[in-house]
């Protein structure tokens, strides 16, 4: 099974963030050459100054209705009324991102106008991957699972199903479906006389149900907690059971990134951090951001440089007695995409020019979003760089991949006052980095020595581009 | 003693609307956290909230029966039936018949629910209001059909207690006797964000109860085309489709009136009419019986009409300033026309009309609760000032509508009323903003009119 490397990097998957997903666009904003322009988002819009989110009352036109500039699309409440919000664009209502009933902040997208119908299912795949809180593979395999699990206190009449070819559902039931986009029609239903119950499509959606009010207390003398929350049949550990909590499987990918973190366990690793003024590094990036060239990667080029001077930086302990000094320097970048983590790797970043090395990146990304990445392309790092400066992260710690001897951590690069040896003040940018090593081959000066020599060369970016 | 309100009415529903109420609004965890409350999951004992009901409707009967004995009236009881001009004999069933004697006769024998045909009642999963305000069970899942106010507060009910529910309407739309803006937000108050869905512009043809672990079926079709639609299997029906007068056997005949669809016909005086147009002597009918406006304080108002003219008063009800209102949660209440209905007449009698329209979310009272949702509507003339119609949905709706069926009672207009000053902060400045918006002629005089009689 590949191993892939990773750090303790987020995932990007709540809702409302902009489709651009930060960690497979580089700091340089290269637009991919998809057809993204001609999906618009019809916004949450401000009603009042003090408005700061909104509630979908209805939507005036529905999914697939061709919509004009300036017709009402959706009738939004904020804190003052009711309001109809038109549309900006002509086009056609692709995607209900934000249902009735819902609230959403302003400015968060609710709807997506395609601009034709060729974009229709584009931007319903977007709204898909931006909205669903349970990913939506899993829907469709755990649906018959999920059915079988116990129906707590379903009456005894469960027995018998309804005239066969009939559909029954309550209404509560058709309700949830159609809010958690559940095909209702595959449900089998496990209440009275084979009806499904909202209960059937929260375990299909694949939410625990908020524990039904045990509304008539005189029958049943069970207090407070009411009827009993889905608990897996086999729990290791005994955890208190909080209200509202939703169980959802690993998937392959998130397997793998919890084997790897529970291997890194057996490993002894310590932590050097460093502090490296940018401002020569960021005047570099302006002026190499219009070649194509990103922060990812004169980072990935720097750290190369820095690991051609401190070759142990770059070795691995396979087997806890001998280094293992490797040949090449592959820098792995960790980036986050949809429920995962991969760290496509930058092959022999020292010997590639800045220009090459940002074509290959851009290539690498591509692939990884397309979940096309070749073992050999993530899993031959030797050493990692996880970057979070992007969420204003000022340092962390990475927990350090099995299989390679360091992983750097970046932090956001923000000005600070420093003081320099005259006592005098001035605003610097600085970032902090930290190094999480494997002190079975890497010793305390040997990370030293590499985070100045690092530092050095960042503070110094000209032979960057050499 | 007390008819149809007291006993399987307006007293036992409002008694269940109480708990309801109270239920949802404890069950409610948003609005609570929002006010900074937490409460422990709500519950409730279906019997105990039963007696509720019945324990008033006595307690009412009582009371009722009380203050009629102690202004001396004499109580007989029996079936009663008119044998001639200022005849009627009462008996019961296996006892003796007795005849009396009257000055003045006035039928009030009210109305029952209506069942229409196909629909078999066994009053425990399929029933009507009678059965209903018992609450002998709370269904899982309760079909309604009618989504008028009966319906429409039955629902509030069961959904509080726990139940999901399907409504059946004949129209094209539900709550179709409500003005077509407040039905719109009704529905997206009452209905949408509740365990509510519904089935618009069907029949219920067949309906059968459950027996033998079979649910109760609903056999629906289009009510245009006729054509088959869907079957419904639910826990119980509630038949919510109109009252229908209860007229039959009283001997009509015997003073040669006929009923029309089993109403008693009747002037604006509550005169009976008989079958050749001319007003029967010294006979009543007042309330359901009539058919004039369905409603308990009707009756009141057309029995105090007649007393009015049998002690020498004359008295004309106006009909179009009583009040109506639906007692769900929020509630709804309104007087005078709809907005459609004011059109058609302006069209007509070649007048226009003007609209002033608040919402509870600008009332600082209605913030204060957190019960923001809710909406009043004045529907006038611009060129007199005359009020038309109110519409109001939202917390006590059902008071608030008084300013405004007093204000068409007496014929005020607008722009008398535009200075009344309201406390603050209530809810009755709600329609202080109406009143307060609504934008008359200028050249209309000020002066205080002559109550206007219909």
């Amino acid at each position: 099974m590949a191993s892939i490397s990773f750090s303790a990097s987020v995932s990007s998957s709540t809702q409302f963030i902009r489709p651009s997903a930060f960690f497979l666009k580089p700091r340089s904003l290269s637009r991919l050459p998809l057809v993204r322009a001609k999906i618009r988002e019809i916004f949450m819009p401000a009603l009042s100054s003090t408005m700061t989110e909104g509630k979908i009352v209805s939507w005036i036109k529905s999914e697939g209705d061709v919509l004009s500039k300036g017709e009402s699309v959706v009738v939004v409440e904020s804190d003052k009324a009711d309001m109809d919000v038109e549309t900006f664009y002509d086009g056609i209502l692709a995607a209900i991102v934000v249902n009735e009933g819902e609230t959403a902040p302003v400015g968060a997208p609710i709807g997506l106008l395609a601009e034709t119908e060729a974009e229709i299912a584009e931007a319903k795949a977007k709204a898909a991957a931006q909205s669903s809180p349970a990913p939506a593979p899993p829907v469709e395999q755990s649906a018959p699972v999920a059915a079988k699990i116990e129906s707590p206190a379903a009456p005894a009449v469960a027995a018998a199903p309804p005239t066969p070819g009939k559909l029954v559902a309550t209404p509560f039931a058709k309700k949830l479906a159609k809010q958690h986009k559940v095909d209702i029609s595959k449900l089998v239903g496990t209440g009275p006389f084979g009806r499904v119950t909202p209960e059937d499509v929260e375990k299909a959606a694949g939410i625990t149900a908020a524990p039904k009010p045990n509304l008539v207390a005189a029958a049943a003398p069970s207090a407070a907690a009411a009827a009993p929350v889905v608990s897996p049949p086999k729990a290791e550990k005994s955890f208190p059971e909080i209200p509202g909590s939703n169980v959802v499987p690993f998937t392959a990918m998130q397997s793998a990134v919890s084997k790897n973190m529970l291997e890194s366990l057996s490993v002894p690793t310590f932590r050097v951090g460093y502090p490296i003024a940018t401002d020569a590094l960021d005047a570099l990036y302006e002026k190499v951001k219009p070649k194509g060239v990103t922060m990812t990667v004169l980072l990935a080029k720097a750290v190369a440089m820095a690991l051609v001077q401190h070759p142990v930086v770059n070795a691995t302990c396979k087997d806890g007695k001998s280094f293992t000094y490797n040949g090449s320097i592959n820098i792995a970048v960790a980036v986050a995409i949809n429920d995962g983590l991969i760290t496509p790797v930058l092959q022999d970043a020292d010997k590639l020019d800045l220009y090459l090395l940002s074509k290959k990146w851009k290539e690498l990304v591509e692939k990884a979003r397309a979940k096309q990445l070749q073992p050999q392309e993530y899993n031959s790092g030797t050493f990692t760089l996880s970057n979070l400066g992007m969420f204003g992260v000022d340092r962390f710690d990475a927990i350090l991949p099995p299989g390679q001897g360091a992983i750097m951590a970046v932090g956001a690069s923000k000005p600070t006052v420093i003081a320099d040896k005259d006592g005098f003040f001035s605003v610097k940018n600085k970032m902090l980095v930290n190094v999480t090593a494997d002190h079975r081959i890497i010793y305390g000066a040997d990370l030293a020595a590499f985070l100045q020599t690092f530092s050095k060369i960042i503070e110094n970016p000209e032979s960057l581009t050499m | 003693m007390g008819g149809t309100c007291v006993n399987r009415g307006c007293v036992p529903s409002k008694a269940l609307l109480a708990v309801s109420g109270r239920m949802r609004e404890l069950q409610d965890e948003h609005h609570m956290k929002a006010l900074g409350l937490q409460v422990a999951a709500a519950g409730y004992d279906r019997q105990a909230v039963a007696d509720h009901a019945n324990n008033l409707a006595s307690k009412i009967r009582g009371n009722l029966t009380n203050s009629l004995k102690a202004i001396g009236v004499d109580i007989l009881t029996g079936f009663g039936t008119i044998v001639g001009p200022q005849k009627v004999k009462y008996g019961k069933v296996g006892f003796s018949e007795n005849v009396v004697t009257a000055k003045d006769i006035i039928i009030a024998t009210g109305s029952v629910p209506f069942v229409p045909k196909g629909i078999e009642i066994d009053g425990k999963t399929v029933i009507t209001s009678d059965h209903a305000l018992k609450l002998e069970f709370v269904p899982d899942w309760i079909a309604i059909v009618g989504s008028g106010y009966i319906g429409l507060e039955f629902s509030d009910v069961y959904t509080a207690l726990g139940s999901e529910v399907t409504f059946i309407e004949a129209m094209d739309q539900l709550m179709p006797g409500f003005d077509p803006e407040i039905g719109k937000l009704a529905q997206r108050v009452l209905i949408n964000p509740r365990k509510i869905d519904y089935y618009t512009g069907v029949f219920a043809t067949k309906i059968t109860p459950a027996k033998d672990g079979k649910p109760v079926t609903i056999e629906l079709i289009d009510a245009k085309t006729k054509e088959a639609k869907d079957t419904l299997e639910v826990d119980a029906a509630l038949i919510a489709t109109g009252r229908a007068p209860f007229t039959k056997g009283l001997g009509l005949n015997n003073i040669n009136v006929e009923t029309q669809r089993g109403f008693v016909p009747v002037d604006d005086r509550m005169r009976v009419i008989d079958a050749d147009g001319n007003l029967v002597p010294h006979v009543y009918c007042i309330g359901d019986a009539n058919g004039k406006l369905m409603l308990a304080h009707t009756a009141s108002a057309q029995g105090i009409s007649v007393i009015e003219q049998l002690t020498g008063k004359d008295y004309v009800l106006n009909h179009l300033s009583i009040p109506a209102a639906c007692f769900t949660h929020p509630e709804i209440s309104m007087v005078g026309l709809t907005e459609p209905q004011a059109r058609e007449k302006a069209e007509k009698e070649g007048f226009e009309i003007s609209i002033a329209k608040t919402s509870f979310k600008a009332n600082t009272k209605a913030l204060a609760e957190n019960e923001g949702e809710g909406l009043a509507k004045l529907i006038y003339r611009p060129d007199t000032g005359e009020i038309l119609g109110v519409h109001i949905l939202g917390m006590h709706a059902a008071d608030l509508i008084h300013e405004a069926s007093n204000a068409i009672a007496l014929g005020t207009r607008v722009q008398d009323i535009k200075f009344a000053v309201h406390a603050h902060p209530t809810l009755s400045e709600v329609l202080d903003e109406l009143y307060k918006s609504a934008k008359v002629n200028p050249h209309v005089s000020k002066s205080v009119s002559e109550p206007v009689s219909v």
